[in-house]
Formats: C-alpha cells, structure tokens, sequence
C-alpha cells in the first residue's frame, strides 16, 4: 500500500516535470516575436539589443535548429536533472535552486509551525465550545482572513509591526528576525483555513457514538481526548494537507516577493521580471515537486494514523 | 421564480457589498468620468475634494478613476472566467461522468496534470511567458477553475445516472437533454453557484496577486494588485491612498466569498 501511495505520486512528480516543460516549451514557440531577440533583452537590458547580440544567443542556445529537437534535448537533459543555465547570471539553474530552496523551505518550515500553534488551540476550543462566541469570532477572522491575496496580510503586517511600531525589519535576510513577519503573515492564511478544519473535525468527533461510549465506560474527559478523540480529528484535517500545500506554495511566491526573501518564490518573480526561461521552468518545477511531496507526506501519515485504511488493503 | 430560495442574512450582506463596489464604478462613470490614466503632476497626492473624492496618486491621476476601472478590470475579469470554466467543467464534467470510458479516463488525466501544480504558479507561468496580456491572464484562469466544476459535476454525476429515476426516464425513451434538465441540472445546480462564487473570488485574488509580483497587467494600466505595489512605496506620505485598493480587493473577494454561502467549510 505504502508502494502504491509513492508510486501514485511519483507519477505525478513525473507529470508535473513534463507539464511544465511542455507548456513553457510550447508557449514560447507560439509566442510573436523572435526568441532571440526576447532573451537577448533579458541578458543584456532592453536598450543594448542588437541584431548581433540577438545572433550571439541564437547561436549560443542553439535556437536555429528545429523545435522538435530542442523539445527532446530539454527533455533528455530533464532525466539527468540537468535543467540548463541560468540566462541572466549563467550559473546551472538547479545549482541556483538548491541554494534558494533551503531559504523557502525554512520559511515554509517556520510558517507552518506558527501556523500550527495557532490554528491547534482556536479550532480546539472553537469545536469544544461550537456556536459559542468564541467559535463564532473565530470563524468571522477566518472568513475576513480568507478573503484576501495573501500579499495584503503582508503589506498590513509590515506597515504595523515594522513601519508604525518599529518592532522588525521591514524585509531581508540574515537573523531571525527577519524570519518572523513573512512567516507568521503566511501562517495567519494557513490558520484561518486549518483552524476551520480541526473546529468542524472536533465538532464532529466529540458528538460521536465512539467518543460518548469512551466517556460513557468511565474513561475521564482527558483520557477519552487522547486516545479516542485526538486520532480521529487529526485524520481529516492531515487529508486536507493537500489544500494548504497549495495555499502554503502560492503564498511563498506572494511572501517572498514582498519581503525580498531569497528563496524560490522570489526566484520566480525575478526571472519571470527578467524574461529568464530556464529559470522560470526551473523555479515551478521545484515548487511543484515540493508540492507532491508534501502530499506525499500527508499521504503517509494518513496511513499510519488510519488503520483502517491498512486492514483494508490487506483484506 | 421559486420560493426555495433563501438567502442567509451573510448572503445579503456579500450581495451588498458587491452592489456598492458596483456602484462605485456606475457613480464614477456617470458624475466624474475622469481618465484613469491622465497624469496631473501638479496635483500629486492631493486630498479628497469634491472633483477628486478619493484624491489623487503620486501622478496626479484621479485615484476614483483608478478604482473604478481597476475594479472594472477584476469584475469583467471574474465574470468572464467564471463562465467560461463553468461551461467547460460541468459539460465536460457531465460527458465523463455519464459516457466513462476513455473519454472519462483522458479528462481524468488531464486533471491530474492540472492539479499537480499549484493554481497560482500556473497563472504565474502563463502571465510569464504572454507579459500584459488579459487574454492570456484569463485563459490561465479559467483553465485552473474548470477543475474544479468537473470533479464535482463528474462525481454528481455518476451517482445520479445510477438513480433508479434516471433509470425509469431512460427506460421512458426520454433523451439526453431531458435526462439532463431534469435529474442532473436539479442535483447540480447549488454546488455550480457555490463553486462560481468561490471561483469569482478567486479569479480577483489571483489577478491581484500576479499584478503585485509585476506579472499580470503593465502600468498605466490600473488594476488592483499593480495600484498596491505601484503605491507601496509612498506609505508614508499617503497611506490612505494605499489602502484603498487594499479595501477594494478585500470588499470584493469577501463580498463574493459571503455570497458563496457565507460559512461554506
């Protein structure tokens, strides 16, 4: 079964790969204009395109030899995890990734874990307490924090914390710090959704027969929650993991880009601002890899915490 | 036309706040109908006044304008987008759940090839490689809310085309189209408006969001996410210039949100 699970995603990683370089690969065929010319004007900046720099980079990139052959070489150089160069700082592209992903992964890190400590006890207390005011002031927050791009929590963030009040930088790099205002701007739009999740989840189980029969055969209230309780409201909210993968990798782009933070979202933004192909193909590849593998992950811990799902598949 | 439809006082209060920023545009068009992108460099930054009810920004350009048609933008956007991908989800969503087979299995595919990515990067990547375009921004899109429409209409789908009504309807002679308005459409239709709400929200949100990391619509363009980043940097001489397209995203994606159904988990 654990075979199954990886198998299914390592299709999708593979899916993914060729998604992404098949789109960007035809998109920049069917685009107007000469190829050249466009990557030249990311090189070397808009006022210094030549006919002769355009040459120079058809020449170096081998961009007048047929499509088809340029499609299967990416796609040859794709299996030995050689995604190409850089156009505009001429460094290997995953070289450049492998040194942003560690800052993004650390953000992501940081930002699930605040995500986690505030998301846990409001969705708890909310689900014990349902329709109470607190539940009820918990779910206006989620719904304002859900209506908007992640990008405005930032901007909100910075101009309280860092501008008015002076507490933290307003963007960089370096010491912790820095750390504090893109991750916990990310966690509050991760919270605002999990915290719903684990309040519904907790709702659900504390009115089951299963909890009340817990209660019911002498167990206290503290026993009962840990044993009989807590596996089953952890087990959809992890089933959800697949959703806040998606909001968690969407966020990094908005995050980064607004606290000029160095990872892979920032990466995106740049080269995408630069015209630089490689680098594009590259940063959403990995932010899509990331993506399969935190579901793979989540797909994991299901299950382990399910036994269901395992006497299933052995039956 | 029917009396089953009530809304929840949530629901009146997202009608609300879209007829406002609806009317926003509508009152901007009629009384002041000032060009977005004329620049005034002697008026930078100048305070709301009766000509100017919101000011103007750090070109002198009548920030009322600005608003009216970047929210013009997102709604024409949102609009645009939402019917085009739930077209395309549930009548593809419909033809798979009920022939299944291969054509079932390629749009399957086809899914899991989308939903590998997440739909922001996917946006990003499309905005990428066409730079300004609202053609290219709305295909991206649409390509990533039809998803959605065609799981659940596929999964709705499949359950009602194995109901023994549709099976008595069948048996009547009835055709496709008769099947479809009367068993599918019924058992289908609140979760289309839920997900058409929820998907204008997010079309908002992800025009937005590529327009603040620079790679959705070019200046002078005005549009929500571009104002925000294009205002950042004057906080400080005028922050409440920066918060209006702030408030505007945040009205209209909450406005559309409450209308989905208020507390829809």
């Amino acid at each position: 079964m654990i075979k199954q699970i990886l198998l299914r995603r390592a299709a999708q990683a593979a899916f993914v790969a060729w998604g992404v370089g098949t789109l960007t690969f035809i998109m920049m065929r069917l685009l107007p204009g000469d190829f050249a010319y466009r990557i030249a004007a990311g090189r070397y900046g808009y006022d210094y395109v030549s006919q002769a720099a355009a040459e120079a980079v058809r020449a170096d990139l081998g961009l007048d030899r047929p499509a088809i052959v340029q499609y299967l070489e990416w796609l040859l150089n794709l299996l030995r995890f050689n995604l190409g160069d850089s156009l505009v700082s001429e460094n290997p592209v995953t070289q450049e990734l492998a040194h942003q992903l560690g800052s993004s992964l650390e953000l992501a890190v940081f930002a699930s874990f605040f995500a986690l400590l505030i998301a846990v006890p409001v969705g708890l207390y909310a689900g014990r307490h349902a329709g109470g005011a607190g539940d009820r002031l918990s779910l206006m927050v989620s719904v304002i924090l859900r209506a908007q791009p992640v990008f405005v929590i930032g901007l909100l963030m910075v101009l309280a914390f860092s501008l008015k009040l002076g507490w933290f930088p307003v963007a960089g790099f370096g010491s912790s710090e820095y750390l504090i205002l893109p991750a916990l701007s990310l966690a509050l739009t991760l919270a605002a959704i999990s915290s719903r999740m684990i309040r519904n989840s907790t709702c659900d189980v504390l009115a089951s027969p299963f909890y009340r029969f817990a209660r019911f055969k002498g167990l206290t209230e503290q026993q009962a929650f840990t044993h009989h309780a807590s596996p089953n409201i952890a087990l959809p909210v992890v089933a959800f993991v697949s959703i806040q993968a998606i909001n968690l990798i969407e966020g990094i782009v908005m995050i980064e880009s607004l606290f000029s933070w160095p990872g892979i979202g920032h990466a995106l933004a740049h080269a995408i601002f630069a015209r630089d192909v490689p680098m594009i193909q590259g940063a959403a590849l990995v932010m899509g890899l990331i993506f399969v593998a935190i579901n793979t992950v989540a797909d994991l811990i299901v299950f382990k915490l399910d036994p269901r799902q395992r006497e299933e598949t052995l039956s | 036309m029917k009396a089953d439809i009530q809304l929840r006082p949530s629901q009146y209060l997202g009608a609300a706040l879209l007829l406002f920023l609806l009317s926003l545009v509508v009152l901007e068009t009629l009384f002041w109908g000032h060009n977005p992108a004329s620049q005034n460099l002697d008026q930078v930054f100048h305070a709301p006044t009766l000509a100017e009810p919101l000011g103007t920004d750090q070109f002198g350009r009548s920030n009322l304008a600005r608003l009216s048609s970047a929210l013009q933008t997102s709604i024409l956007m949102a609009v645009f987008s939402v019917l085009t991908s739930a077209t395309l989800g549930v009548s593809l969503g419909v033809v798979a759940g009920w022939k299944r087979g291969w054509i079932d299995r390629i749009l399957s595919i086809v899914v899991n090839i989308l939903l590998a990515l997440p739909g922001l990067v996917l946006v990003l990547l499309f905005g990428a490689l066409v730079p300004g375009s609202f053609f290219i921004l709305y295909i991206a899109i649409s390509l990533v809310l039809w998803v959605e429409y065609f799981r659940v209409i596929r999964a709705r789908t499949i359950t009602v085309m194995n109901s023994p009504e549709v099976e008595a309807s069948l048996l009547y002679g009835f055709g496709p189209w008769y099947v479809f308005k009367r068993h599918l459409w019924p058992a289908c239709k609140k979760d289309i408006y839920t997900l058409a709400c929820f998907g204008a929200g997010n079309s908002v949100l992800a025009l937005a969001s590529i327009g603040f990391v620079y790679v959705g619509l070019r200046p002078p363009h005005a549009e929500l996410g571009l104002m925000m980043v294009e205002l950042f940097p004057y906080y400080s001489d005028a922050a409440w210039v920066l918060l209006q397209p702030l408030t505007a995203v945040i009205l209209l994606v909450l406005g559309f949100h409450l209308i989905a159904g208020g507390e829809h988990e």
